[in-house]
This record gives C-alpha cells, structure tokens and sequence, in this order.
C-alpha cells in the first residue's frame, strides 16, 4: 500500500473497517463449539421483537394516535405493538440475565455490555412515552403521575410529559432512532470481538497474540 | 377480530399483597414465564449440529 | 500459561482456535422473527390490549360536580395543587430539592400556566354565557386584584370549612366567584370545557398540560387512579388498567416508594424530597447497570455463582474441564 493512500481519510476508515469487521465475521456460518446453550438465542429473539415493534408502530404512525381507539383493524395493529413490546423486554432481560452469569465483558468486551445496557436504558424511557401516547386513561394518570418525577429533577422543564405533542414525536422519531443505532453498534460490536468464550476454557483453545 | 378473550381481561386485576408487597397476577405471571424461560435455556440441551 | 488478571483479559481477547461448529445466524434470525410474529398475533387476536376511555371534564363535572365546582374556586383562590406547585408552572413555591441542589427551582418555570385565567377566565370568555354569570365575568374582569384575591380566598376558605359541602356554605362576601364557579360547572356538564382548555383560543394544540393538570387538582382523576390500583404508592407504576401486564420492567423505580423513607412525606430531608431522590438514585443505579464489568464484587459474581456451567456444559463435559476456584 502507497504512503499516499495511507494518509487518505477515505482509504483509512475502509482498512481499519476491514481490519476490525471482515464481511466474514459479520456473517459467519460457524461458531466456537462451546455456543451450544439456548441462552444464546435471546438476543436475536430480542432483535425480533424490536422488528415487530417497528413494523406494527409504522403502521399506528400512518393512522395517528387516536385510530385504534375507533378500528378493529387498529386494535390489532396497537395489540401487535403492545405485545411485542412486552416479548421485547421479556426476552432482553432474559438475553441481560444470560450475558451477566456469562460475565460475557470479558475479554475486551466491555463496551459491547455497556451499549447493551444502555440500550436497556433507553428502550425504558422509549417505552415509557408510549404508553403517555396512549390516548386513553392510562395516558392520563401516567402523564398526571410521572410528571412530578421529572420536574423534582428540573428535567420537566424541557421533557413534558403532558404534552402529547411532544411525547408522540419523541416516541415516533428520535427515541427510535437513538435505539435503532445504538442496538446496531452493539451487534456489530458482538460480531467484531465474537462471543465471549467460556468461563475456564482451555488455553490450548485460544491463540494469544502479544 | 381483535381481543376474543378480551373480555377476560378488561376486569379490575387481581392483586397478590403482603405487606407493603404487592403484585398484579398478570405481572407475576409475565415475571415467572422470563423465569421458566431462563431456566429452561440452561437446562434444555441445545441440539447438537445444525445445518 | 500465567493466571495474572491482564494475562487473563488477553487469553479471553483472542480469537478462538479450538472447534467450531456450523451456526447459520441469518437462518436463526428468520426463524425468531416467524416465532415473535406468530406469537405476537395470537396474543394480539387472543388478549387484544388495554385501552380505558379517557376521563372528560364533562364526566367530571356530571358524576360529581360538587367537586368540581370545589376545584374551580380553588383555581380562583390560587390554593389548588397546580397553582401552588412551582417550577415548571409557576413560582408558588421551590420544588423538591436534594441536598443544596434546587434542580426544580433553578430549571425555572419554563411552562407557565395561570390556573385563574387559563383555568377559569379564558375558557368561560370563549361561550355564549347567560346574563348573571356574564355580568360576574365582567365585574370580576374589571375589579382590581385584590378585591378579586379577597372574594376567592373567602369562598374558597368558606368551601374548606363545610368539607365541601357546598349547601352549608354560610352567606358572605365573594363577590362574583360563586357565579363564575357554576358557569364553569355548567360548560364542564355542557362539554365544553375540555377543549376550551386545551385550544385557549388557538387553532392547532398539541400541548395537554393545562387539561391534566387541572384534572388532578381535584378528586376524580385520583381516584379513578386509586379503583385502578394504579397509585404509585401502592406500586402504580408497574400496573395496567384491567388484567393485562404492565410495565413490569419499572419494579425498581416503583420498589423505593413502597419503603420508608421514601414513602413517608412528613420524614426529612429524603421523604419530603422523594420524587428527586429517587429519581438520582435510579440514574445511579441505571449508571450501575452500564458499568457492572467494572464494579469489584459484582463482576466476578458469575464466577463464583456457577450459573456457567451449565451454559457451557456440553464445553466443559467432553473436555472434561472441573470448576476452578476464581
């Protein structure tokens, strides 16, 4: 490779992309023996759910609010979200759960279970301004009891929870995009260290490189 | 079309109490299925290859 | 090989040699998403989903309109919940506080609402209204205010000596409140009342603080919340209207209300002051959370507690691998 290219912006990002997330370690079609448990099926499950979610959103997003209340076609629509959502969390705690008695930071992995965790965090506060866009009673008390929380904290002076408005393009547009992207770089971060090898695997096993 | 056991559901819930713990059945259940779930995804054997 | 921790961090680094199996990802992915979606559409034809009809103030105003008419005064007389509550509505008093950090007062009150004129004056200005309550809105409109706080507060103080019961309120001097709070009370009863409130004269209107803010000055949205067990003290937060599962994943959150100090307002500084320190304990907590790999104790937890090996059994039986002490 010239020195010129080697300065170039363009040719360093696609090195070190190659260097870091070969196309054969984003998609691999084999795993260490030692991924043999079903535990390791709640991420992608979780994954799965997210799909769902956005599927059935998108579809709630192009009728408003207020359709499912009035449609049985929106009822459904609004059931899909409200169950996926339920499975979504169910399968992500249990997918945290597995990756904590896994100890599954080891080895360099530290940051794939921070952006794991701080997508947990997210999909909460995500959550939580979808059920204020109810419109429905829920909506109401919700709004009416969580805005003393936020406002004890100063935080209700921007983030309204009364506020359908603001609460619905939050929930629709950039509480999505901030999961969206950082559950990206958590699963390419999955698929540039690998999974975590076992607690006690054999050093014969592994190749260490000084 | 949406809800055929929903009638079911929209009743005042049941409550589990002591003292100042309580719980909805239906959040002890959802609570218990991610238990059975977790434990079953350790102790079921997982097959042995996949094609 | 050496055991020492940076060694360790480095073996656990590299890249696996030993044997590997076929895993078809993509084929998983498609897979759970059939099963999600297969689930996810018998649940939703099945069980449907939680949606209680919202309260109206027409609701309010019919099924107890005692009340009501109750709250709208304490508007007037600036005694409600709302119009004594602080940043971010106003500056009646200085929020909660944690320690010398006054975050509520220092955010300002950034959503002013006036619970006389946005309340009650503006909404009544908007209708058609009959002689004696027209006339009351203009003297009311056209005294100063003082005469208006002392009408008010007197009514308003005659209202809390009977506990409500307003056919014992004794004669005295307030003025054109009386007439006013029973304009409301008939607009509320009409229907009018809910979207007077939120379009304050305007057009378009996205914003329904002023609604539920002077829904939860009286007693009807709290205890619709209290039939539904939805209070927070009684771990609300974690409820569903009827039988269906709710946001489970607040337990925490919802765990610090039940116990003391947090559920007790008389206790100082941390019951008073409960809203914010939960909420700067749960940002702690949630911080906890992210940074588990680094906290000593609790990351090497899943070594000691040997959940592991039964992830790996099928690794560590046909190698023969034995717990090791860590």
């Amino acid at each position: 490779m010239s020195t010129s290219e080697n300065k170039m912006w363009t040719a360093r990002l696609r090195n070190a992309w190659q260097r870091n997330l070969p196309v054969d370690k984003l998609l691999p079609d084999d795993q260490p023996a030692y991924v043999a448990s079903w535990i390791y099926v709640f991420g992608v499950a979780t994954i799965a759910a997210l799909g769902v979610i956005i599927a059935s959103g998108i579809v709630l997003a192009f009728q408003g609010p207020a359709w499912y209340h009035t449609s049985d076609i929106g009822k459904f629509t609004n059931s899909m979200h409200f169950w996926s959502v339920q499975m979504f969390f169910a399968f992500m705690v249990i997918h945290l759960w597995g990756k904590f008695w896994m100890a599954a930071w080891r080895g360099n992995r530290v940051r794939t279970w921070m952006t794991g965790a701080v997508t947990f965090v997210v999909s909460i506060a995500t959550a939580f301004t979808g059920y204020l866009i109810q419109t429905n009673f829920d909506s109401q008390w919700i709004s009416f009891e969580a805005k003393d929380g936020f406002n004890s904290v100063g935080v209700g002076a921007w983030f309204t929870v009364t506020n359908l408005g603001q609460m619905l393009l939050l929930h629709v547009a950039f509480l999505p995009l901030i999961l969206g992207v950082i559950t990206f770089i958590h699963v390419l971060m999955v698929r540039r260290r690998g999974v975590v090898p076992p607690i006690d695997a054999l050093p014969f096993d592994m190749e260490v490189r000084k | 079309m949406t809800g055929w056991l929903a009638s079911f559901l929209n009743h005042p819930a049941t409550y589990l109490k002591y003292g100042w713990f309580q719980i909805s059945i239906s959040n002890l259940i959802v609570i218990l299925i991610m238990l059975v779930l977790f434990a079953a995804a350790i102790l079921i054997k997982f097959p042995k290859e996949r094609e | 090989m050496s055991t020492g921790r940076h060694t360790k961090e480095e073996f656990d680094a590299a890249p696996w040699h030993g044997k590997t199996r076929k895993y078809d990802i993509v084929k998983e992915g498609v897979i759970a998403v059939v099963v999600v979606s297969v689930l996810a559409v018998a649940l939703s034809l099945l069980l449907g989903s939680p949606d209680d009809t919202p309260l109206t103030f027409k609701g309010w105003a019919t099924s107890n309109s005692d009340n009501f008419y109750a709250t709208a005064v304490s508007e007037l007389a600036g005694t409600s919940g709302t119009a004594t509550y602080g940043a971010p509505y106003n500056k009646a008093a200085d929020g909660l506080n944690v320690g010398p950090l006054w975050l509520q007062k220092w955010a300002g009150a950034s959503r002013p609402i006036d619970s006389v004129n946005d309340f009650v004056i503006a909404p009544l200005s908007t209708q058609v209204l009959s002689t004696d309550i027209a006339s009351a809105l203009a003297t009311w409109k056209a005294a100063t205010a003082k005469d208006q706080s002392t009408w008010a507060t007197n009514y308003d103080s005659a209202i809390a000596k009977v506990e409500g019961k307003l056919s014992d309120v004794p004669a005295g001097n307030y003025g054109p409140v009386p007439a006013l709070a029973q304009g409301l009370t008939d607009m509320a009863k009409a229907g009018g009342l809910d979207a007077a409130l939120l379009s304050q004269g305007g057009f378009f209107q996205t914003d329904n603080t002023k609604q539920i803010l002077f829904f939860g000055d009286g007693s009807y949205l709290d205890d619709a919340g209290t039939a539904a067990n939805l209070q927070g003290g009684t771990w609300g937060m974690m409820n569903e209207t009827g039988r269906y599962p709710g946001q489970a994943w607040l337990w925490l959150y919802s765990f610090w209300y039940q116990i003391p100090p947090f559920n007790n307002e008389e206790s100082k500084p941390i019951g008073a002051n409960a809203d914010a320190y939960i909420m700067f304990l749960m940002g702690g907590l949630s911080l906890g959370l992210i940074l588990i790999p680094l906290i000593p104790g609790i990351k090497t937890l899943p070594m000691r507690i040997p959940i592991h090996r039964g992830i790996w059994r099928q690794y560590y039986e046909e190698n023969g691998i034995k717990r090791r002490k860590h």
